[in-house]
């Protein structure tokens, strides 16, 4: 596809085009000079608020994110969900499954699912799901799903692309200390208890309740609700989909300011590493660079290539 | 440009739940470095044509045992090129008899067909060249 089709394809992309927007995800997926020009012209485009979903694999992640869209949709809004599962670290090809488990939402036009790889990226995110739900919002998405890939404690990047971070525990999976040390607990904005048809769910929802409880400040903080939910009953799924809804509200109300802060300063660290290097992969630099790779501190190389692109500034573009 | 991944989709339409020949499927070609969408069983001709599109996949693969590939089969290519995704490369693996292959490949628009016993490499070498001209042809 060439460039002066982006416009169009994004024009196609506002218009709710589904064919459009699964071709327009795929550039965002690619990567490239193209992502920025679907980027600018979608700029300000689309409300609905991103969902973050985390939690460990096996939390039940893919199955709670089955009965909030069916909620959603009851109440007649469309769905967009981006499922994210890992690359392999040999291959770099990815086995993607969680179509498997939203079995039930197939064929319904209403639901725009997309699986993305996250080619290796740390947290568990593709680096490119902030651009896939930007576009799943041009196209008239009131909500948008983002199930990461669960890499656990670790997960905390979800908190820096979602607008609400929905953290899946299920019982049993550890003691209260697990709970108390620094990482998702602290980022949830909403926290379900999954699997709550379990006998020793009632447990971790008791310990999770206290601890949150203790972490409860003043009325500018958003007090994070601690939701027993079963998918397999569909239980609580009212509940939970209300504390969704409430907290895009009080977003409205109070904006994030540190989140939205260190949102953008990611924004630009991302733009400035993806134009750096594809500036420095232009210089004559890089393919010696290349041919060399191991024989030289890979410091020294960087160094270099950064004193030749000063030196000889853009080539192109 | 980087090259992009090949996206296929993998899916079992019908009633039949002998997925094992599937995964191996989805496996091999993850292993040749694909973005392997896996849909799992009981997937309808509609829910197949709805994933392909959303994935905005290169290549359907489509998995039959059950004996209903003459019904299923062209419904699914016929459903795809209804839909403006003609350009997807369709497989078929599973139980088709030789003689069902020849009119499947011939007059509704399956690109290749592969039995039991089939070596993987046969079929990733297969996905690669003919992605790559279809592509090209875009």
């Amino acid at each position: 596809m060439n460039d002066a089709t982006v416009p169009q394809l994004a024009t196609a992309v506002r218009r709710g085009d589904r064919r459009a927007l699964a071709r327009a995800l795929t550039i965002i997926d690619r990567g490239g000079v193209q992502v920025r020009r679907l980027r600018q012209a979608l700029a300000g485009y689309g409300v609905g608020s991103l969902v973050g979903i985390t939690g460990a694999p096996g939390a039940g992640k893919s199955s709670l994110t089955t009965v909030i869209t069916q909620e959603l949709r009851r109440r007649g809004m469309q769905v967009g969900i981006i499922a994210v599962d890992p690359s392999s670290p040999l291959s770099g090809g990815s086995l993607l499954g969680d179509r498997i488990r939203m079995y039930d939402l197939a064929g319904d036009s209403g639901v725009f699912i997309r699986s993305m790889a996250n080619r290796g990226q740390y947290g568990g995110l593709a680096a490119s799901t902030l651009d896939a739900a930007m576009l799943m919002r041009a196209a008239g998405f009131g909500m948008v799903l983002l199930e990461t890939v669960g890499a656990g404690q670790s997960d905390v990047a979800v908190v820096d692309v979602a607008d609400t971070v929905l953290l899946v525990e299920s019982p049993g999976m550890g003691d209260e200390v697990q709970s108390i040390k620094a990482g998702l607990l602290e980022v949830a904005d909403v926290i379900v208890v999954s699997k709550s048809d379990r006998p020793d769910s009632s447990a971790t929802l008791q310990q999770l309740r206290a601890l949150m409880r203790m972490q409860m400040g003043s009325d500018d903080v958003w007090s994070v609700p601690v939701l027993p939910v079963s998918a397999i009953q569909q239980t609580g799924v009212a509940e939970l989909v209300d504390a969704l809804l409430a907290h895009a509200e009080w977003l409205q109300v109070h904006p994030p300011t540190w989140r939205q802060q260190r949102r953008y300063l990611l924004a630009l660290q991302r733009a400035i590493d993806v134009q750096l290097r594809e500036a420095l992969q232009q210089l004559p630099g890089w393919s010696v660079a290349l041919a060399q790779l191991g024989q030289y501190d890979s410091d020294l190389m960087a160094r270099q290539l950064l004193e030749e692109f000063v030196a000889n500034g853009f080539t192109k573009e | 440009m980087s090259e992009a991944p090949i996206r296929v989709l993998v899916a079992k339409p019908g009633l039949d739940g002998h997925d094992r020949g599937a995964k191996v499927i989805a496996r091999a070609l993850r292993d040749a470095g694909m973005d392997v969408i896996y849909t799992g069983i009981g997937q309808t001709p509609h829910m197949i044509v709805e994933a392909a599109l959303q994935e905005d996949v290169d290549v359907v693969g489509l998995s039959i045992l059950s004996g209903a590939h003459m019904t299923l089969l062209p419904k699914v290519a016929t459903q795809l090129r209804e839909a403006g995704l003609g350009h997807c490369v369709i497989i078929a693996g599973g139980i088709i008899p030789a003689e069902d292959s020849t009119i499947l490949t011939s007059q509704h628009g399956i690109d290749a067909i592969y039995g039991p016993g089939t070596n993987t490499d046969d079929i990733v070498a297969f996905i690669r060249t003919t992605v790559a001209a279809r592509r090209a042809a875009s």
